[in-house]
């Protein structure tokens, strides 16, 4: 056995062998998985019991779900480099973001 | 103190200012940080499902016990929220710095709390106080 494991040709950067960046984009995938059990009960909260301002919360959670996707899809591409940057103001406020929206999403299901 | 906090709170909305200091540290070390903060954001949004769920499924407690505990449980997922940008954006700066990684005391804050609510649940089932 020679080192890692070698993708693609010679000239191609060798990845890193302790998997790094596939961890990272694994956590993302994780991330958004929670964050859809969250939309799916506010979903639930609609269907079951359809109210105007449960419909607008459901609505509001698939929004941050979605935008949640979205900023962790643009993460993982940029993973995919061979030295990835640390993340940018799209991930640590984005991120903040939907998960603020999710909360008052949840705020909005007890009135 | 205060301008330490605003230039904090900066960095959480302009993270890549954390450039303008220090030596970016092996790219592995900044990965290990930002799935630790996803942790922490995973962390925020089971306590949104929490307190949806409290909400949706604990229907035999009385109103007031129940949006009680959803705001708990709502505000407890804030605070992780906040807390997760903020001590990324803390330990990369440590990171590009060379000094060590800021201690904190949430960690013990977040699992007493816990503990405590699993004590309360133990004692509302044992006592048989709940719903009736």
């Amino acid at each position: 056995m020679t080192g890692g494991p070698t993708v693609g040709g010679p000239d191609e950067p060798v990845r890193d062998p302790g998997a790094q960046p596939e961890r990272t984009w694994l956590a993302w995938r994780r991330t958004t998985l929670s964050c859809a059990v969250s939309v799916a009960l506010a979903a639930r909260v609609a269907l079951a019991e359809p109210s105007g301002l449960a419909v607008v919360a459901a609505g509001l959670g698939a929004l941050a779900w979605v935008g949640l996707l979205v900023t962790a899809h643009r993460r993982i591409g940029a993973l995919a480099q061979a030295r990835p940057g640390t993340m940018g103001a799209a991930q640590t406020a984005g991120t903040l973001l939907c998960v603020l929206v999710l909360i008052g999403v949840g705020g909005m299901m007890l009135v | 103190m205060r301008d330490r906090i605003s230039e904090t709170v900066r960095l959480w909305f302009a993270p890549q200012r954390l450039r303008d200091e220090g030596t970016t540290p092996d790219y592995r070390f900044s990965l290990a940080n930002e799935r630790t903060f996803l942790a922490w954001i995973r962390t925020a949004l089971a306590l949104v499902a929490g307190g949806i769920a409290v909400d949706q499924f604990l229907t035999d407690l009385r109103w007031g016990v129940r949006t009680g505990v959803a705001i708990v449980l709502l505000a407890g997922a804030a605070l992780c929220a906040f807390r997760a940008v903020n001590h990324w954006v803390r330990c990369e700066r440590a990171m590009r710095r060379g000094e060590d990684l800021p201690a904190s005391r949430f960690p013990v804050l977040l699992a007493s709390g816990t503990a405590l609510a699993a004590l309360l649940v133990i004692a509302v089932v044992v006592l048989g106080l709940a719903g009736r």
